[in-house]
């Protein structure tokens, strides 16, 4: 009768394995740390220049449109303050991890998929390695001290697209528009929830393009399968996530 | 004939396999034997890769036993059976040569990841050369697979499955999509690590004339080529055949009474030999 909930309900079950054996890698030996530094490179500094240039161009959009509703009160000045704030909490960490995931979780699940349908994991089982430890786990140390690091970029980058607007659109002072940013965040509050967020995202964004990936079956159409159910189910995710992490901030005493 | 063992270094005990409800392997019981060389035959989807994943351990049986050198790896996690998977060397269907290694790399993986082949740092590189040089791909060091013809890569999988000298060895489909030259230099490697390392060895494919290249010749290390073995080394004959359907073994015996069937599926497999 309930036979249509069975695949969802085992798919969640393996994520939630695959996860637990990920996180519990990180104690246990062997540790790849080249691996790990790679995927730094790869998910870090190659996801750099897109999140600079999205963090710009929202920061700046945001003042443009801020201004905009701002200026019936005559606030204008508290551009900067809408900016950070926005930034901050909301638009820096999921504008990241949309770009992070979009980019490394389509990425992650169609190497270990191509890996997958040419038997590679299993050669590296039977060459004594776990591919768990070697796969997933530095594909998701990677990406949890990455993703909070590039938040941290694109919240400044927009910050800074802001002031662009702010100075030469809007016609606000430099000083002026930076000690409203200043003024703007609640720094524990904020900052807490604008690396928490990130961090928790990274989870996302890694093990389920892993758990995708090591679950390709059907050959090359299959790799192609496996990367948009990636892209699209950690897209969802960060959203549903988002929701829930600001609610939790909200209900214990954040503004 | 040396290197054959009493000792079973296979053994499947009722083993079944399944695969949403469909048996991949149904039942299937027999035992490889101390350097013995099996072919098991059989068509596409009859079980025969499944039949060797089971035996290294990267499928679990459902039910049935499963014993490695007198081990039961059926109910051994992943970490126990990297002890076992170091005492077999596996030749996959794809090569399955690691994209982002080099050749090197990839043949010095199982002495560096493997924990039960202690294999000394100064000496992996030496064991790596000297088991390129066994396959004729001395000058391939450096490259990666994706430099490499789809003949060199079967050949450099096999410098990688066997340069731990593993007592027990299996190669899925080795001469599979390649042209009949190619494909006879692959069965010479074969039989030629056969009777020099005088491992047991599990070989799966469709195609008759690998199984009667690895009963009927043997590896002259003088000549340095194959020849067809002797009236008296075919008596003694250390080759088995076993005839795959539908997950279930259907005939197991020599190549006689293979040939001997008169089952059309069977007899459809040596009519093709030439």
């Amino acid at each position: 009768m309930f036979d249509f909930v069975k695949e969802p309900v085992l798919a969640a079950q393996d994520f939630f394995l695959l996860s637990g054996r990920a996180l519990k890698n990180i104690f246990r030996r062997p540790h790849y740390g080249d691996d790990i530094i790679l995927q730094m490179d790869t998910i870090g500094v190659g996801s750099l220049p897109i999140v600079v240039l999205i963090g710009f161009f929202s920061g700046a959009v945001m003042a443009l449109q801020m201004s905009r509703a701002l200026a019936q009160y005559g606030q204008i000045g508290r551009t900067g303050q809408l900016v950070s704030l926005t930034l901050v909490r909301e638009l820096g960490p999921v504008l990241t991890a949309i770009m992070v995931a979009g980019r490394n979780s389509t990425g992650i699940a169609s190497e270990l998929g191509s890996m997958k349908v040419t038997e590679q994991i299993d050669a590296m089982r039977a060459l004594g390695t776990d591919p768990v430890q070697k796969l997933v786990t530095p594909r998701l140390i990677a990406t949890a001290t990455m993703l909070p690091l590039l938040t941290i970029i694109a919240d400044f980058v927009g910050m800074f697209g802001g002031f662009i607007v702010a100075r030469f659109f809007l016609g606000l002072l430099t000083r002026q528009y930076w000690m409203s940013v200043w003024r703007g965040l609640e720094w524990y509050v904020d900052v807490t929830q604008g690396l928490v967020k990130p961090f928790v995202f990274a989870f996302v964004v890694s093990l389920v393009g892993c758990f995708y990936g090591l679950r390709t079956t059907g050959g090359t159409q299959g790799v192609g399968r496996s990367t948009t159910q990636a892209m699209v189910v950690a897209t969802v995710l960060i959203f549903v996530i988002d929701l829930l992490l600001t609610k939790i901030f909200i209900s214990t005493g954040g503004s | 004939m040396p290197g054959e063992s009493r000792e079973p270094a296979l053994r499947f005990e009722n083993v079944s396999v399944f695969f949403d409800d469909q048996p991949a392997l149904a039942d299937l019981t027999f035992e490889a034997r101390g350097g013995q060389s099996h072919v098991i035959l059989g068509a596409a989807g009859s079980g025969k890769t499944v039949l060797l994943k089971t035996a290294m351990g990267l499928i679990k049986p459902h039910s049935g036993r499963v014993l490695v050198f007198g081990e039961d790896i059926s109910r051994m996690n992943e970490r126990q059976l990297f002890d076992i998977r170091s005492r077999i060397g596996m030749l996959f269907q794809e090569s399955a040569l690691f994209d982002s290694l080099t050749i090197e790399e990839n043949v010095a993986y199982p002495l560096l990841n493997q924990k039960a082949i202690h294999c000394p740092s100064c000496d992996v590189l030496p064991r790596v050369t000297r088991a390129l040089e066994f396959v004729e791909l001395g000058g391939t060091l450096e490259k990666f697979p994706a430099e490499l013809s789809g003949g060199m890569r079967r050949r450099a999988a096999i410098a990688r499955a066997v340069v731990t000298e593993p007592p027990l060895q299996m190669y899925d489909s080795p001469t599979a999509g390649l042209d009949p030259i190619t494909a006879h230099t692959i069965m010479a490697l074969l039989i030629k690590e056969r009777d020099v390392s005088r491992a047991t060895t599990l070989m799966v494919t469709h195609r008759y004339q690998d199984g009667n290249l690895m009963a009927n010749f043997r590896y002259n290390s003088e000549k340095g080529s194959l020849e067809p073995a002797r009236n008296g080394d075919r008596a003694t004959a250390r080759t088995t055949f076993m005839v795959m359907k539908e997950g279930r073994l259907i005939f197991e015996g020599d190549q006689d009474e293979l040939e001997a069937s008169h089952d059309p599926y069977i007899a459809k497999f040596f009519k093709q030999r030439t």
